[in-house]
């Protein structure tokens, strides 16, 4: 499904941001990539989303090398990436139905497929009664719900989420993270890069610690650290 | 509708909404683009109708007219047309006598020739010579020869003139074409700065688009779609100002000033399908490229 080969990435300013890294995730795992900030996490995402290219090695995703495509390939590799982001990002003047619909549309759905998938995707995350409303009158959490909406609507392989419960409180990141497992039950990848440890720990899935743009470990079922 | 054709039909509806949204910025687009079109438009027509005057009269050029004293006797003026003849260049020379002359001048006339009645004794008009020339380039060596023979008062011929015309068209030809490119380039930047308004307010959506994974040309095309209206618009005003403002200056010279002149004007409307290609195709052309700076520039996808 995805594969680190020997990924390297050194940034311009010659950080050294990963270091020959090898995973291989396969698919209908749950991952969390944990560490420190600088570590390496948002480094790793940004690769999966064509943000960046690696210095070195390869990365494949569905079978299919990524790691050095054509510039107008890269929309179509986004596609298949579903992501979630810290700070939501959704469309302020669109209401929740809009953001989710605006996904679609982007790409070019039919509006009957519309019409049936957004409530459907809404109902999955639980703001089938919200479609209407516009973001401002949104909590945290429901923010966040939308934009796994928008993120899962077209139906990608994988969901990549970036710190999704950074800014939300303990109870509400639960609530998240119950339809982010939801979501993987049905079959879809999740890559989640985290600090929240309370959930790592209860969570037992599979665990990738980032140290200084290495892997520190990997293991199924693991924490977020040892203490000693 | 099949996938493309949505996809198009949202662009072109995001197109719109940025011009609408934008439409302060829109305004100084438009006004750039149409000022650059109605100075091209203005400069078109001067050339082409000083070209007309050139080609119109071309015929008289290549006479020579030539004045002969009174003081010269008849047996003087062949021995003046023989030397005429010598010279290289004239293909034809024909003697107008002070009775010829007379009788030219009370036919241009025609009705007011009678105020020349009685005064076929004290005819004041001379002897002339008209040279026909084998080409104009000749005029020049022909003249000076035909200054130097004695008895001669005057020689009247137009390459003067046509120098002066072709000049006057070369000057303006210069001038536009400065004027011209100085003002694209102008509205280009504009037009870029419009676009990157647009921009602005739209990073946010444009950053959704790019992780939601919208194309390239999507995410584009609204931006540029918006220079294409914006070009447009300002040529179809532009079309229509040159349009309009040359009949109406066209018909008050000619009906306060002279009819000959407008002879050698281009007549309205017939350049009206030239200028409207024309003027479409660079409208839409400012458009696009200033659009397409403005997404080098501040828009990375």
């Amino acid at each position: 499904m995805i594969k680190f080969i020997n990924v390297s990435k050194v940034y311009k300013n010659g950080t050294k941001a990963l270091e020959n890294i090898n995973i291989t995730i396969d698919k209908g795992e749950f991952v969390f990539i944990v560490g420190h900030s600088g570590a390496g996490k948002s480094t790793m995402i940004k690769l999966l989303l064509k943000e960046i290219e690696p210095t070195s090695g390869k990365i494949i995703l569905e079978d299919k090398d990524i790691t050095k495509v054509k510039n107008r390939r890269i929309p179509y590799i986004r596609r298949k990436v579903g992501v979630v982001f810290q700070d939501f990002r959704l469309l302020p003047n669109k209401t929740v139905y809009e953001n989710v619909a605006f996904a679609m549309e982007i790409i070019g759905s039919h509006p009957m497929e519309i019409k049936k998938r957004v409530p459907e995707v809404l109902e999955m995350v639980e703001l089938g009664e919200k479609a209407n409303d516009y973001p401002d009158q949104l909590s945290g959490g429901e923010h966040q719900r939308v934009s796994i909406a928008r993120a899962i609507v077209n139906n990608p392989p994988v969901l990549i989420a970036d710190e999704p419960t950074g800014n939300l409180d303990p109870d509400t990141a639960w609530e998240i993270m119950k339809i982010l497992k939801g979501i993987n039950g049905r079959g879809t990848t999740v890559l989640m890069a985290t600090h929240a440890k309370d959930i790592v720990n209860c969570m037992k899935r599979r665990v990738v610690a980032l140290e200084d743009g290495k892997v520190a470990r990997d293991e199924e079922k693991g924490v977020y650290e040892y203490e000693f | 509708m099949n996938m493309s054709f949505r996809i198009f039909k949202n662009v072109l509806k995001q197109g719109f909404q940025g011009m609408w949204r934008n439409r302060g910025m829109g305004l100084a687009s438009v006004g750039s683009i149409t000022a650059v079109l109605v100075i091209l438009g203005m400069v078109l027509i001067m050339i082409l109708s000083i070209n007309n005057i050139v080609n119109e009269t071309q015929s008289k050029f290549d006479e020579v007219q030539v004045f002969l004293e009174d003081s010269v006797k008849e047996e003087q003026i062949e021995e003046i047309g023989n030397k005429i003849k010598s010279f290289g260049g004239v293909k034809n020379l024909s003697l107008v006598t002070k009775d010829d002359a007379m009788k030219i001048m009370k036919e241009d006339l025609g009705d007011k020739g009678y105020s020349f009645e009685g005064l076929e004794d004290e005819n004041p008009l001379p002897n002339s010579y008209t040279i026909q020339l084998e080409n104009i380039e000749y005029a020049d060596k022909v003249v000076e020869n035909v200054k130097d023979i004695k008895g001669i008062e005057g020689v009247k011929y137009y390459k003067d003139v046509i120098n002066k015309l072709i000049s006057t068209a070369n000057y303006i030809r210069v001038a536009g074409i400065i004027a011209i490119a100085i003002l694209m380039f102008i509205s280009v930047f504009i037009i870029s700065n419009t676009i990157k308004i647009t921009v602005t307010a739209r990073k946010k959506e444009v950053n959704i688009m790019k992780y939601v994974g919208a194309s390239n040309g999507y995410i584009r095309g609204p931006f540029i779609i918006e220079g294409i209206l914006l070009g447009l618009i300002g040529a179809v005003l532009s079309i229509l100002i040159v349009n309009y403002g040359y009949e109406y200056i066209f018909h008050f010279i000619n009906e306060r000033l002279y009819v000959i002149f407008t002879v050698y004007l281009v007549a309205p409307y017939t350049l009206l399908k030239d200028i409207s290609i024309m003027f479409v195709a660079i409208g839409v052309g400012i458009g696009t490229l200033g659009s397409l700076v403005s997404l080098k520039r501040f828009l990375n996808v």
